[in-house]
């Protein structure tokens, strides 16, 4: 188990790449699946999506990443927190072919903030730094 | 009695604050590797002063992740906790079932697809 910083999880899909990745960065595809009340997505680095629920919710993203087909990352406002509160995670999606189908694999990190200034850092290999450095806390704390 | 959600949330936060600065994890993983140590002690061992070190064992001390008791000579040496880690862990949890959850919804919605254009065909993994 990790330290709290980090989600991962994993799936296998028995549809292609090109199939998973467009259900991931279409409209069409986000507001199906995720939001249940449309979408919308600018799909590029630095491009914004948005993603509406019937209950009113909605969930603004920032594209960070676009490798079609085969990684796609946005950062997000922290579940929870303050509409107004500058946190955010980043959330990474990787597809990997295996056979005819696809292995996706969801990181949602960077729970441990960071200053709004410094948020990019957290997928530019920031989070590997301090994940050796409290390897001795997380022994700890599984231990306890 | 177990917490609710909103206090597994708002101790969460203050683990995830207090871990967002590295002065303090270092603090954490010192205390993590050492057991029970002074702000003296901590002072001698990390590249900040007392000063700076006994204000991070404040921030530490109000989010709960280490407690101060009482040492040799009247010296209060602070001792980690690792209960606001663990609600830290459940609350991350709770946001990995979510995933399952959507990554069940994205599931079903491709193979409804598939459905819909080989007329019924699944495909098997």
């Amino acid at each position: 188990m990790g330290f709290p910083d980090r989600i991962e999880r994993t799936v296998e899909i028995a549809q292609p790449p090109a199939k998973v990745w467009a259900a991931l960065t279409t409209a069409e595809g986000l507001g199906t699946w995720f939001g249940d009340n449309g979408a919308t997505i600018d799909l590029r680095p630095g491009g914004s999506a948005q993603m509406t629920w019937t209950n009113g919710h909605q969930a603004n993203m920032r594209i960070e990443r676009v490798e079609e087909p085969t990684v796609f990352g946005f950062t997000w406002h922290i579940y929870g927190l303050p509409d107004d509160d500058p946190r955010r995670t980043y959330v990474e999606f990787t597809l990997e072919p295996v056979g005819v189908g696809t292995r996706l694999t969801v990181v949602e990190s960077g729970f441990a903030q960071l200053p709004e200034d410094a948020y990019r850092k957290t997928y530019d290999g920031n989070t590997e730094g301090w994940a050796s450095e409290l390897a001795e806390l997380v022994e700890y704390v599984n231990a306890a | 009695m177990p917490a609710d959600t909103s206090d597994i949330e708002a101790i969460a936060e203050q683990v995830f604050v207090a871990l967002a600065d590295p002065t303090r994890r270092g603090i954490l993983a010192a205390l993590a590797s050492g057991g029970p140590a002074t702000a003296t002690d901590l002072a001698a061992r990390l590249p900040i002063t007392r000063q700076a070190i006994a204000k991070h064992l404040t921030l530490l001390t109000e989010a709960g992740l280490v407690t101060a008791e009482p040492g040799e000579r009247r010296r209060v040496r602070y001792r980690l906790r690792s209960a606001p880690m663990q609600a830290a862990q459940q609350f991350l949890a709770a946001l990995a079932r979510d995933w399952d959850g959507r990554l069940d919804a994205l599931t079903d919605h491709l193979s409804a697809q598939a459905d819909a254009t080989t007329g019924g065909k699944r495909v098997q993994h």
